[in-house]
């Protein structure tokens, strides 16, 4: 075991080396919840290049909005009516206004399980998490679905439209109280938070002072939600007076404009903010702690990020060329980033239920039965320590930023034995609900990892190269072969005899004699502290 | 179906007052607690399971020396030379096999029971679905997703494992040693023993050899779930307390089976609570080669014999010298026997009846039945009839160590059982057996040999009695008898074999503690 965490010397070179199955797996399991086994055979055979090129371009249609599917004997939605969409449908109802916050949490998680083969999901989370909000608090379900509907479709775009769009976005006026924010009374709460956590950041000796703080406040006075629950300006509430920055800002001045033309003195702090090249390094370390790994040294600030941030900037701060340089990279590809994330609940459960092909209801035709197996997973999420859409504060999640633990801070006392217990449920029994079941089919997984699963090696070798991304020693493998797919035994045939003989003859006792061994094995490897690793 | 519904509906067809009567079942989970250990039955008496893997070949095990030529000729290329066999006192028709010292030994120190032909009626060949019927205590043409372990500490800690580990019940219920916990300790929602071989977490905790991490930032974070994951088992301190406080132990040899019961041995004497062990050895599957052909004494088989005899002598001083022998019994099976007649690689195919090994300074000490009888004329497809049903061993058990209540009995065995007298007096050992009939007069058959009908009379000594029909692939193949009687005396009934094939056949009675075997030819 290294003694401490490793950096590599390798950078944005382009990666020469074979593009093999667990080359694929990894930037998968980096872009995706937990890569399934389908997809990784499909990634395998375009290559590199094409494989980075159609993971950072969505071509599917973003999901259809969440319904109504709360209502109950003693609550009904008066406006929108159950299977239809609420999205839209305002409602000034406080309680109608908690289901429907729950109801998007569901969606969400359906959206995230179902996911299609793109970084669309993942990076909608990092916005989520960059642009901290906390569902109860925004409180209106519509400004929350709008908040989070512009993260989704700005997720790989341009990240100086996305603060411009973000900064007066309801939910976020809502939740940092930019909306209260006025020329008699300012409220200073968002522009601090634009600087220090969305934009510019603190990590560097040089820094934005209080009077900055001050003074992009006032720039961003006016600012109001409507009763549709959009933002508009209202020119009576801004500040007129011109705005003075500090020396980190090269003293400038953003002159005070009267009327609707105070809105645009928003755009000229952004685009002010956006001159730092600390903007564009504090993005681009974000970025990579996301998707390689949280230690950064000198040799990586200097090899990676800089490098980074300068293809930032070269392209007017799109985002997709940044990680398009990056997943292409020599430097991502070093066995020493292989598998080197601990897993996020979100990693956990969304990429369990998805490397093994959970089958959940529709989400459309049998909505009221795939959203109360929505919310076990929400459940599921929120006891591991991510409650989504409501991190626990403005910085989104500690695991993503608290120094020096980062990823640590997921696993402790409580959160271990939960997540496998979490996958011990998933693997034995799972949810049950008017009869349907969500579990972990063994043997279809088994059919679907496996080119040969009555061959016990090859099976287990497969189900090890689709669960856990760094190699196991080759006794552990033969030892699991023996115990569970050979119950002691060391002839490989006994196992090949009962697959073969479940095939031919598909009665309740040839079932179980290989189902209840592959569960028994899937449920020891997800049991094994490397199943935490993505 | 959820393991509970199937297990709780199908008792409640059996026994709808059992369920409705079992308070333990309305208990709620706040009161169960103080309430269960009233309940249930306190001793601190333990079970050593040694699962042999692969189907140990029985009759190089226990040998029917006064069949010696019927057995040589069955098996010429593997039998054992008859002046190796070692005796048993007071047995003289019984021998071990020639590696099996240490256990030749306990025997003759009345520490060891030799149960004869264990098995089930309708036996099945393949490891997989034999060891399941074994470890579930099904019929073979049945489905239990449950154990019978698993059910018997089910009836004793309900409700587990929510509010497990608690201010009484500190320890884990059941510990598989060496392997992945097995379908024996399923109870009707989880599974009710932990495993302590996991070669990341607990293994460890007795040996230091674990998987060294990769020299990358994965293998980093590896080291710090790891540390999380051993810090986390909420029994891993006990355990490990329990391993700790004991500082010496006899000799053992260096086997895997020696080093589980290495284990166990010091997890009783360092204190734990728990009921059940489960260890396992594997290599049994002997199809080829088991013996040297030149010395048929020696080979894979004598090796796996005399090391299973080895650990076991050794454990057995180890907890006599630990003072712990008085609470601890020991239990060996395997999936199955092996036929009767070898194969020409020097080996033997899978089988079906085959002995059982108790042992332990509370066990009553004999060879519990009869030899098998070996035919003169040896085909491949013959097999050992099962005189014994290894149910009836559980049952005993449940009801003579465990001193289990008599109203769980059907919970856990699921059907009615007799026992045998394997055990001495202690809080709830049976007295010693007083049949009404010798054994051997058991089963009067006349005509015998027959060519359309014989006549078979029994003696029961009234309870549930089950006279059968057995093939030589020991195989039931008609209940002629399946009835409770209220009485002790004779009975007869006629046995319509015109449509036999001629050949040897078996009727085995089961009633109260005897369990016999008795041969018969089809003309």
């Amino acid at each position: 075991m290294p003694p401490s965490p490793l950096s590599s010397r390798l950078g944005l070179e382009p990666y020469q080396g074979p593009w093999t199955k667990q080359t694929t797996s990894h930037l998968l399991n980096r872009i995706l919840f937990g890569a399934k086994q389908s997809e990784i055979q499909s990634f395998l055979t375009k290559g590199l290049t094409l494989s980075v090129a159609e993971l950072l371009n969505p071509t599917t249609t973003i999901p259809a909005p969440p319904l109504n599917e709360y209502n109950s004997a003693t609550v009904i939605d008066p406006d929108v009516p159950m299977g239809s969409t609420w999205v839209n449908q305002p409602t000034g109802d406080g309680n109608i206004n908690g289901l429907r916050r729950a109801s998007y949490k569901k969606w969400l998680t359906g959206v995230m399980i179902h996911q299609d083969a793109s970084i669309r999901e993942k990076m909608t989370l990092f916005w989520a998490n960059h642009f901290g909000t906390e569902a109860d608090t925004i409180s209106n379900a519509n400004m929350l679905f709008q908040h989070h509907d512009t993260l989704r479709k700005n997720a790989m775009g341009n990240f100086k439209t996305m603060v411009k769009v973000i900064t007066i976005d309801p939910g976020m006026l809502r939740y940092l109280n930019g909306y209260l924010n006025t020329a008699t009374a300012p409220d200073e709460n968002y522009g601090r938070e634009l600087q220090e956590l969305f934009t510019v950041g603190k990590e560097h000796s040089l820094q934005y002072s209080e009077s900055d703080v001050k003074a992009a406040a006032r720039v961003l006075t006016g600012w109001r939600i409507n009763a549709s629950y959009k933002s508009y300006f209202d020119s009576t509430r801004h500040d007129t007076g011109n705005k003075q920055f500090s020396s980190y800002y090269n003293n400038k001045i953003i002159s005070g404009k009267i009327g609707q033309a105070g809105a645009t003195e928003t755009e000229e702090l952004i685009d002010l903010l956006f001159e730092k090249n600390d903007l564009a390094l504090y993005l681009c370390r974000k970025l990579y702690r996301w998707f390689v790994y949280y230690y950064i040294d000198e040799t990586i600030e200097k090899n990676i990020i800089e490098p980074l941030a300068l293809i930032l900037k070269s392209n007017n701060f799109e985002i997709t060329p940044v990680l398009s340089a990056l997943f292409k990279s020599a430097h991502f590809y070093d066995p020493i980033y292989i598998g080197c994330q601990i897993k996020s609940p979100i990693d956990h459960v969304i990429g369990t239920l998805r490397k093994t092909n959970v089958i959940f209801p529709d989400s459309i035709t049998d909505y009221a039965n795939a959203y109360v197996h929505f919310n076990n997973m929400v459940s599921q999420l929120t006891s591991l320590g991510q409650n989504i859409v409501d991190p626990p504060n403005v910085a989104g999640w500690p695991a993503y930023y608290q120094s020096p633990e980062y990823h640590e801070l997921w696993i402790n006392a409580d959160t271990l034995p939960k997540r496998n217990k979490f996958t011990d449920l998933m693997v034995q029994t799972g949810y049950a609900r008017n009869g349907k079941i969500v579990v972990i089919q063994a043997i279809p997984f088994a059919q679907a990892v496996s080119s040969n699963p009555g061959n016990p090696n090859q099976l287990i070798q497969d189900l090890f190269e689709l669960l856990i991304p760094i190699d196991i020693d080759a006794t552990i493998k033969e030892n699991l072969k023996k115990q569970i797919l050979l119950s002691g035994q060391t002839t490989d045939s006994y196992w090949t005899d009962a697959w073969n003989n479940y095939q031919s003859a598909q009665n309740i006792i040839n079932y179980n004699l290989v189902n209840n061994r592959l569960k028994v094995l899937i449920k020891y490897i997800m049991n094994l502290p490397d199943y935490q690793l993505s | 179906m959820k393991r509970s519904t199937f297990l709780r509906n199908g008792l409640a067809v059996l026994t709808p007052t059992l369920i409705s009567g079992n308070p333990i079942h309305v208990l709620n989970n706040h009161s169960f607690i103080d309430s269960k250990a009233l309940e249930r039955v306190e001793n601190d008496k333990v079970l050593v399971i040694i699962q042999l893997n692969g189907g140990n070949d029985g009759l190089n095990t226990v040998v029917p020396v006064n069949q010696y030529s019927q057995y040589f000729n069955a098996r010429t290329n593997i039998a054992l030379p008859e002046k190796k066999i070692l005796t048993l006192n007071g047995f003289e028709g019984t021998g071990l096999h020639p590696s099996m010292t240490a256990m030749q030994n306990l025997f003759n120190e009345g520490q060891l029971d030799i149960v004869q032909s264990v098995g089930y009626p309708q036996p099945n060949f393949s490891h997989f679905r034999s060891t399941d019927i074994w470890m579930s205590g099904s019929d073979s043409n049945e489905y239990i997703d449950t154990g019978w372990a698993g059910r018997f500490l089910d009836t004793n800690y309900p409700g587990y494992p929510d509010n497990y580990p608690n201010e009484i019940d500190t320890d884990p219920l059941a510990i598989q040693i060496g392997s992945i916990t097995s379908l024996t300790c399923q109870g009707p929602m989880v599974n009710m023993g932990m495993s302590i071989s996991d070669p990341n977490s607990f293994y460890n905790l007795f040996d230091n050899a674990e998987q060294a991490v990769p020299d990358t930032n994965a293998g980093y974070e590896l080291n710090y779930i790891r540390r999380i994951s051993k810090q986390t088992n909420k029994y891993a301190t006990r355990i490990k307390a329990a391993s700790d406080a004991v500082k010496q132990q006899s000799v053992y040899p260096n086997t895997s089976l020696a080093n589980q019961l290495k284990i166990v041995a010091r997890l009783i004497k360092g204190g734990l609570k728990t009921k059940i062990y489960l260890v396992n050895y594997s290599g049994f599957d002997t199809h080829a080669g088991q013996v040297v052909a030149t010395d048929t004494a020696t080979g894979s088989h004598a090796n796996l014999l005399g090391a299973v005899s080895e650990a076991i002598g050794a454990f057995q001083n180890d907890i006599k010298n630990q003072e712990i022998e008085d609470r601890v019994i020991g239990m060996t099976y395997s999936e199955f026997g092996r036929r009767i007649k070898s194969n020409a690689s020097g080996g033997t195919d899978h089988g079906a009846a085959a002995p059982l090994f108790l042992f332990g300074k509370n066990v009553r000490g004999g060879v519990f039945g009869d030899n098998p009888t070996i035919p003169n004329a040896v085909t491949v497809s013959d097999n050992v009839p099962y005189q014994h049903d290894f149910r009836t061993v559980y049952n005993s058990i449940l009801k003579h160590w465990f001193c289990i209540k008599e109203a769980d009995n059907l919970q856990i065995m699921i059907k009615q059982f007799p026992s045998l007298n394997l055990f001495n007096a202690s809080t709830c050992a049976m007295e010693m057996a007083n049949p009404l009939f010798e054994k051997n007069a058991m089963i009067v058959v006349y005509p015998n040999p027959f060519t359309n009908q014989t006549r078979i009379e029994f003696k029961t000594d009234g309870g549930h009695t089950l006279v059968q029909l057995l093939d030589t692939t020991g195989t039931v193949i008609k209940v002629l008898v399946d009835t409770s009687f209220s009485y002790a005396g004779m009975n007869s009934v006629t046995l319509l074999g015109g449509q036999l094939l001629s050949g040897v056949y078996y009727i085995r009675i089961q009633n109260g503690l005897q369990q016999y075997i008795k041969t018969i030819i089809k003309l």
